[in-house]
């Protein structure tokens, strides 16, 4: 399972280094997200910089929305689903790598928005383990939850508006356990963050073995 | 309105035989729906006339009277639905899979109630409509959880994959919600907000005032059982449609083969006047 | 307290309003797909 893993992530992977759709659309897609929020916001209230958390966790949820789509759509095409199934990969190796793949596509965006985040909100950042364990267990919840759900919905014309329905409804959590840490981390009291971990840290795991076991159902029907 | 329910609910026999029903009802559901109308007459009477107003809350606790039991049979539905969901997945039973799917409309139908009579209580007793409390946002929450099953289980595609594929959705209902609970919790109550936004019912409430909650459970509970065996039998009959649809159109197919239509005329390559292959004339 | 029973009425007549239709929609919509089935399908057995 976990080699098969490793093949299905190396295969995504380096599709992405050579289509670079992440690169130059989904990143692109989170400092434009940013900038908006500074329009909505207007920088010189202070609203921008006591949101700075909050908002950050959007955008990379945002922009997780779309390397998830891209992670399904490169299956979608030429009969991939098929040739995956016929592949005779584990599925929840199929699963997995997926996650893994998503999951470092994610981290990679998230490192980049949190520069972007310190220059243009002039944010410093303080609390250094809790910020890295915070981002290492959100980015595991949505990529674990983001590939279950995206099997889910792939295969599907409404794939890209019925996606988003499934799966924020459920990273909500995240998105509040994630923003909370961060605040208590910029703020200078960790101790309040670390039981936000610990909820992620539970998500990601009751995903990531709803994962395993229910990929390869899912991906067995047309 | 209310005579064309009871119409349907009560003694009027069903115009065809007993074997073959053109509605959804049945003793059972003629017995219910008699008793939840009634239910209904006397929980509006106890609501409105016998129950007095609250201490606290003035006559805004005559909401709570709809509004609590709401909020449970939601969630009792919600409960069903991934019971529903985890008999399909696990022993491919098509009986839950169809009470899931209906108890999760219907979870739907109770939490949108719950939404609206929560804010119309928030209004006179709050001053505002909506605050973020745990309970209303988890609810919230909720909904858009029950709305993203039922999109999944509307899907235009064959039973076994609409069925399948929501069934995970709804397996993993319960679990989200837990978690969406105790994160919204947690955040709503870390950072103390004043009691002003605690929840609204009195710790000690007694007497006609429990009893017309007691009564509110037990009104929408019936009618909880009611809709769902109608549901039910209604989800029941669009994959028989859906079933006869294919049924028909497949025997259609194979008389035009044969040579013969549905109808016994007679079609296909040997019938006078059909276009034929053989003449070659352009096809697009 | 005047000002509660405009949002009580509401709220009763929302509710009841609410549940009248739906019965009522799952009731007819119960009647139509009926008829459109032959009658040894119409219910689960």
């Amino acid at each position: 399972m976990i080699r098969d893993a490793l093949v299905v992530a190396g295969k995504d992977l380096r599709l992405e280094a050579r289509s670079r759709v992440a690169l130059n659309q989904v990143l692109p897609f989170a400092l434009l997200v940013l900038v908006l929020f500074a329009f909505a916001l207007d920088p010189d209230r202070g609203v921008l910089e006591e949101a700075t958390p909050g908002l950050y966790w959007v955008a990379v949820l945002f922009s997780g929305l779309l390397a998830l789509q891209r992670s399904f759509a490169v299956e979608a095409a030429d009969g991939n689903r098929d040739a995956l199934r016929l592949s005779g990969l584990d599925p929840a190796g199929i699963y997995l790598g997926k996650v893994l793949a998503v999951g470092a596509q994610l981290l990679l965006l998230e490192a980049l928005l949190g520069v972007g985040v310190a220059v243009l909100y002039t944010t410093e950042l303080d609390g250094w383990p809790l910020l890295l364990a915070t981002v290492v267990v959100a980015t595991a919840g949505i990529a674990t939850a983001g590939t279950l759900y995206g099997v889910v919905a792939a295969g599907l014309r409404v794939r890209e508006t019925l996606l988003p329905l499934l799966l924020l409804p459920v990273l909500a959590p995240v998105l509040i356990g994630s923003t909370r840490a961060f605040e208590a981390a910029l703020g200078g009291t960790p101790s309040e963050g670390w039981p936000w971990v610990g909820l992620m840290g539970v998500f990601a795991l009751l995903y990531v073995v709803a994962g395993v076991l229910g990929f390869g159902p899912l991906l067995e029907e047309a | 309105m209310t005579t064309q329910i009871a119409s349907t609910d009560e003694g009027r026999p069903s115009a065809s035989a007993p074997e073959a029903p053109t509605s959804t009802g049945s003793r059972t559901t003629r017995v219910l729906g008699l008793a939840t109308l009634v239910g209904f007459a006397l929980l509006v009477l106890f609501s409105f006339v016998l129950s007095p107003a609250d201490d606290n809350q003035g006559d805004a606790v005559r909401i709570m009277y709809i509004h609590v039991p709401s909020a449970t049979l939601a969630y009792t539905g919600c409960f069903l639905t991934t019971l529903g969901s985890i008999l399909y997945l696990w022993k491919r039973s098509q009986w839950w899979e169809l009470v899931a799917y209906a108890s999760a409309e219907i979870a739907a139908l109770f939490t949108a109630v719950t939404l609206a009579t929560g804010m119309l209580w928030g209004r006179p007793t709050w001053g505002v409509y909506w605050v973020w409390d745990a309970r209303l946002t988890t609810t919230a929450m909720l909904e858009l959880l029950l709305l993203g099953y039922l999109a999944v289980r509307r899907l235009p595609a064959e039973y076994s994959v609409r069925a399948k594929r929501a069934a995970v959705i709804g397996l993993l209902l319960v679990p989200n919600v837990i978690i969406v609970r105790q994160s919204v919790q947690w955040w709503r109550t870390l950072h103390q907000k004043p009691t002003l936004f605690s929840d609204g019912l009195d710790s000690n409430i007694e007497g006609l005032m429990l009893f017309s909650l007691f009564l509110g459970f037990v009104v929408l509970g019936l009618f909880f059982v009611w809709l769902l065996i109608h549901r039910f039998r209604v989800a029941w009959l669009e994959e028989q449609i859906a079933d006869t649809g294919l049924d028909a159109a497949i025997a259609e197919r194979r008389a035009e083969a044969g040579g013969v239509d549905a109808a016994g005329r007679a079609t296909g390559p040997s019938a006078p006047g059909a276009p034929t292959l053989a003449t070659g004339e352009a096809q697009p | 307290m005047t000002g509660t029973w405009p949002y009580v009425i509401a709220a009763w007549l929302i509710v009841l309003g609410a549940f009248l239709g739906y019965a009522v929609v799952t009731i007819l919509r119960g009647r139509s797909l009926s008829r459109q089935v032959p009658p040894e399908r119409r219910r689960w057995s």
